[in-house]
């Protein structure tokens, strides 16, 4: 679904994953799936693309391989690796992409080649329809479990529905989050685009496992930075931006 | 819907990429329920200072902008958010217009479901109509073009023409006034007259 959300922001009208086993799973038994469940796998399971479709362009990416990514500027591709280093405007081939790279580096508050791991954030966000699933809890709770939230740092858990705050609390996550020092909330948007009071203050810089880092997202003058939820929980823990990968989990 | 044809009226340059409808239409406006009303709050949080009153600095805000119904900018024009209050926003202030090289698809579709024309031309015929704006106003006046559908053409009063391509079914729907549903109630006695052979309610449900 994270997938699917964000091909919007590579210029897509739809995201479209074949479904397989973990789809099917995932459905079974909902409140809404089809009452025929055999029947409408049955169906399903005929969509993937036909072998020897046609692609305009392939592209291939081993998921492993990719570092996790945290965004510096004020949209979803102005975005780097967390071992990299925010990048310098002018160093860019294109007249456009400069001016507005300059332009969201003097709204984030970054100087070029500041390196991702080490900026401070003053909030993290976890929630979102976009990375709240209890999938996404578990792994934010596997980061926290045995740590506590950065003294500045003040962060929040907002699961994607009520179903999966159920299932969380069943699961003892809310516990886990609590214990180091996160707000846990009612399922809803909330500071993903700040329509209700959760918003950021001018100025404040935030750990977000939300969708879009326009400016003003998360409340005029907000600093929003696009991460994993493993990646917005360490750094809450951290209070900076850090390389999940090399965590200590306890 | 309000039929495009011809349109004729100043420009307002905003030399920006990737303007998002978050910025064109911020999110604490989307609570109305009618189409109307939103384009006090277009651009709200680039047009206003904190204390409410225009920002002065704000490309939109010079004087010679005002009143401005085709809007020039860069790439990527209306990318982020499928909020279709983006496109009721910038007509609602009386935009008729964008001009850029490229848009987001969505935001694209949504103009024309709402009467207005966005015109997709080279990044250096963008480049030329900024440079002329900017004479135009250094000059003393607002830059001026006419947008003619019926000859896919836009022009200035001094020499600049260029052919614009735009979808030919969108073209028609945009010169007659037809958005989704003017579309759909062009074969209303089709819908009706099968309904009826089908033991439906008539369109636009029982009682209609």
């Amino acid at each position: 679904m994270t997938v699917c959300n964000m091909s919007i922001e590579a210029g897509a009208r739809a995201g479209m994953i074949a479904p397989d086993a973990t789809t099917f799973d995932y459905l079974r038994g909902r409140d809404l799936a089809p009452r025929d469940f055999d029947r409408a796998v049955a169906r399903w399971e005929s969509l993937p693309s036909d072998a020897g479709a046609v692609y305009d362009r392939v592209e291939v990416f081993a998921a492993g391989d990719v570092v996790p990514q945290v965004t510096w500027g004020t949209n979803p591709a102005q975005v780097v690796g967390v071992d990299g280093r925010v990048p310098d405007p002018a160093a860019l081939a294109d007249a456009t992409d400069r001016a507005g790279a300059a332009r969201a580096l003097e709204y984030m508050g970054l100087e070029a080649g500041t390196p991702i791991a080490g900026i401070p954030v003053d909030r993290v966000f976890i929630g979102s329809c976009t990375n709240s699933r209890i999938e996404d809890l578990r792994a934010a709770a596997l980061v926290v479990r045995g740590h506590t939230v950065a003294p500045h740092v003040r962060a929040m858990v907002v699961p994607g529905s009520g179903r999966v705050k159920r299932q969380a609390e069943a699961e003892g996550l809310d516990r886990v989050f609590r214990e180091a020092g996160f707000e846990w909330r009612e399922a809803g948007c909330s500071m993903c685009l700040g329509m209700n009071p959760d918003t950021l203050a001018p100025g404040e810089r935030c750990a977000s496992t939300s969708n879009r880092n326009f400016e003003g997202r998360q409340g005029k003058g907000g600093r929003t930075h696009l991460v994993s939820p493993a990646m917005a929980a360490a750094a809450a823990v951290a209070g900076h931006f850090t390389d999940v990968r090399g965590w200590s989990f306890r | 819907m309000q039929p495009f044809t011809t349109h004729a009226g100043t420009v307002a340059p905003m030399d920006r990429a990737n303007v998002d409808t978050d910025q064109i239409i911020p999110k604490q406006f989307l609570k109305r329920i009618e189409r109307t009303g939103f384009g006090q709050f277009l651009f709200f949080d680039w047009r206003f200072l904190p204390d409410g009153t225009p920002d002065p600095a704000f490309e939109l805000n010079r004087p010679l902008r005002h009143g401005a119904s085709i809007l020039l900018a860069r790439r990527n024009f209306g990318c982020g958010s499928s909020r279709e209050h983006a496109p009721w926003a910038l007509s609602d202030h009386g935009f008729r217009v964008v001009i850029a090289p490229t848009f987001a698809d969505i935001f694209y579709a949504n103009c024309f479901q709402n009467g207005m024309l966005p015109v997709k031309l080279d990044e250096a015929d963008v480049d030329e109509l900024f440079r002329r704006a900017a004479a135009a106003e250094a000059a003393g006046s607002p830059y001026r073009l006419t947008v003619d559908l019926g000859a896919c053409e836009i022009r200035d009063d001094a020499g600049f023409v260029r052919a614009f391509a735009v979808d030919p079914f969108r073209r028609t729907c945009l010169l007659e006034g037809l958005d989704n549903i003017g579309l759909s109630l062009k074969h209303v006695d089709s819908i009706a007259a099968w309904e009826a052979a089908h033991g439906l309610p008539p369109v636009g449900g029982p009682g209609a």
